[in-house]
């Protein structure tokens, strides 16, 4: 089913695309440590692809290959079909791919609305001249993006702390903020590094459902990470699985748990 | 012992409520080194929250940009277009810094960095005399179309000077911050610059260049050390020891906090009020210079009991 190239059907009747982005080979060494070694994958229009592994796997450092940060030694990164040169984070940013972060990366000076709103930053055209003067077309352009980000902001139930500071936001909130911010981009494919670390049950049942929604109604194709397996196969429709930088196994989330070499990786296996 | 508590609590306070005319003299000047003080200081902030680098050519800049502008119009240019010609001249330095020096030294430690504007210190020293020559220049300040002369103000029976340029540099300092702040909370590139004062891998992500930025903030430090050039210079003149003035920009800063641009105005206001007061009143009882050290001792008392400032960020590390 994996190889169809028109895409497939899921088991809850989504109907997944073609390839959007493509690893291939991929070996990411940080002097004499692999990170990750020869791993190849694809992503598929309008699904959620997990990476999970054990702690040091190198599924953080995969984000970071897909999203620029870091740059593979070998391995090629396909895009829409064609082999991405290789480019600084901003340029990558500005091709549709948007991220979040383990450890929350936000604006701390900044509001909710504000930190959302840097998402629409490179969707501003008007220069910073009619900007200033807020009149005619620039003050179109900023209400035009300041609504979209308040359909965002309301999609995911962050009305109420609209206008606070982040820096003061529990745990919870923040990581909110920061998929809002994301979602603010429009992405074609977005990034979520371990959504759901270091969130108690219900925060976790929320972001799940928001994972869900946003690929349901906005169509974004995801890319997770997740410690949690049983998060992983509640939302992945497939899924990779990473240990010391190699890849163990490619497939749904049935095909991936049965695999005996998944298995000896999450619980340990002395040979 | 008695006379001296009194010259040191009471006899100052008894000269300031005798001749308030004479206080409010000195109160003005302070206030007037206090803005360029703070225009100084403010050049630094920029490129600190930007890119957490504290800029030692930031004083240098403003004798550069000065020399530029004065040796431009040496050369037989008009006034306003060596104005200009300045301005694209700083935009010109902060492209190069950019390419030739962050963007090499990006993830560096920020000791290296500092070092890097140490080298670019000099560069700019060597390049000025070399280009324009070491001796002082008096600051084209008619052709600038600003003002000259002064005004007096006799308030009940009393004497208070206000020299054009004073007024002048105070009213341009108080536009240009009130554009600095405009452009910082109401642009999309003003709100980049906060973003990636913020976080930097974050604003990669929402597509923020930071090569970009640096070269946005470089040049706007480089305006602010223009105006500052600009207006010292025609209150005394332009030469390079105008870089060691500059340096009081530190205590400003450490006043201030060193992130905050709120900071470095206060910061710079009251270092520069305080100078002139504490010169005034009680400088004759540590004999003459005062105002060569005052600033440092507030910033040696600032830093043993509010080491981020008044208004900078508490940093707080996990141990």
């Amino acid at each position: 089913m994996k190889d169809a190239s028109e895409g497939y059907m899921t088991a809850d009747g989504r109907q997944i695309g073609a390839v959007i982005m493509e690893m291939k080979n991929i070996t990411l060494r940080f002097g004499g440590v692999q990170a990750i070694k020869n791993a190849s994958f694809d992503i598929r229009e309008g699904e959620i692809r997990a990476i999970i592994g054990p702690n040091g796997a190198g599924k953080s450092s995969m984000l970071n290959v897909i999203n620029g940060f870091y740059h593979p030694q070998e391995g090629e990164v396909w895009f829409h079909g064609k082999k991405r040169p290789s480019m600084p984070p901003s340029e990558i940013a500005r091709q549709g791919i948007a991220r979040t972060f383990q450890n929350i990366a936000l604006f701390h000076g900044m509001t909710t609305v504000e930190n959302v709103m840097t998402g629409r930053q490179l969707m501003m055209k008007r220069n910073f001249f009619w900007q200033l003067l807020r009149v005619g077309p620039a003050l179109d352009e900023e209400t035009e993006h300041r609504r979209k980000c308040e359909e965002i902001i309301d999609f995911l139930e962050i009305q109420a702390i609209r206008k606070t500071p982040v820096g003061s936001l529990p745990y919870g909130l923040q990581k909110r903020v920061e998929l809002a911010r994301a979602l603010a981009m429009e992405p074609k494919l977005l990034l979520l590094d371990e959504p759901m670390a270091g969130m108690n049950v219900e925060e976790k049942e929320d972001m799940s459902r928001f994972i869900l929604d946003v690929n349901d109604q906005y169509g974004t194709t995801i890319a997770l990470i997740e410690h949690d397996m049983s998060v992983v196969m509640d939302l992945a429709d497939r899924v990779v699985v990473l240990d010391y930088g190699k890849m163990l196994a490619d497939g749904t989330p049935d095909e991936v748990q049965k695999n005996q070499a998944v298995i000896d990786a999450y619980l340990g296996v002395e040979n | 012992m008695g006379s001296f508590i009194y010259s040191v609590l009471g006899d100052p306070f008894v000269q300031m409520f005798q001749m308030p005319d004479f206080l409010m003299q000195v109160v003005w000047e302070g206030f007037v080194s206090g803005i360029l003080y703070a225009l100084i200081a403010l050049g630094f902030v920029l490129i600190f929250k930007a890119s957490g680098i504290f800029n030692f050519a930031q004083g240098i800049m403003v004798v550069f940009s000065g020399l530029t502008l004065v040796g431009l119009h040496e050369l037989g240019v008009p006034a306003f277009l060596a104005l200009f010609i300045t301005l694209a001249v700083m935009y010109v330095l902060a492209f190069s810094v950019e390419k030739l020096v962050l963007r090499n030294l990006v993830n560096q430690p920020d000791i290296i960095l500092f070092m890097a504007t140490i080298g670019l210190t000099n560069i700019l020293i060597g390049l000025g005399q070399w280009i324009f020559g070491g001796e002082t220049k008096s600051m084209i300040t008619e052709q600038l179309w600003l003002p000259t002369g002064s005004s007096v103000w006799e308030p009940g029976g009393g004497l208070v000077i206000f020299q054009h340029i004073d007024i002048a540099a105070a009213v341009i300092a108080a536009l240009l911050i009130v554009c600095l702040a405009l452009f910082f909370s109401k642009t999309k590139v003003g709100r980049a610059l906060r973003a990636v004062a913020d976080d930097h891998q974050a604003s990669l992500s929402v597509g923020i260049s930071l090569n970009h930025i640096w070269v946005i903030t470089w040049f706007a430090a480089g305006i602010v050390a223009l105006v500052a050039g600009i207006m010292w210079g025609a209150r005394s003149d332009v030469s390079f020891s105008l870089q060691i003035i500059a340096l009081k920009a530190l205590p400003v800063l450490v006043l201030g906090g060193f992130t905050s641009v709120p900071g470095a105005i206060v910061g710079g206001l009251i270092i520069g009020i305080g100078e002139k007061l504490f010169e005034i009143y009680w400088g004759p009882l540590f004999g003459s210079g005062v105002e060569g050290w005052f600033a440092y001792v507030i910033a040696l008392i600032f830093l043993l009991f509010r080491p981020q400032g008044l208004f900078g960020e508490k940093i707080i590390e996990r141990v």
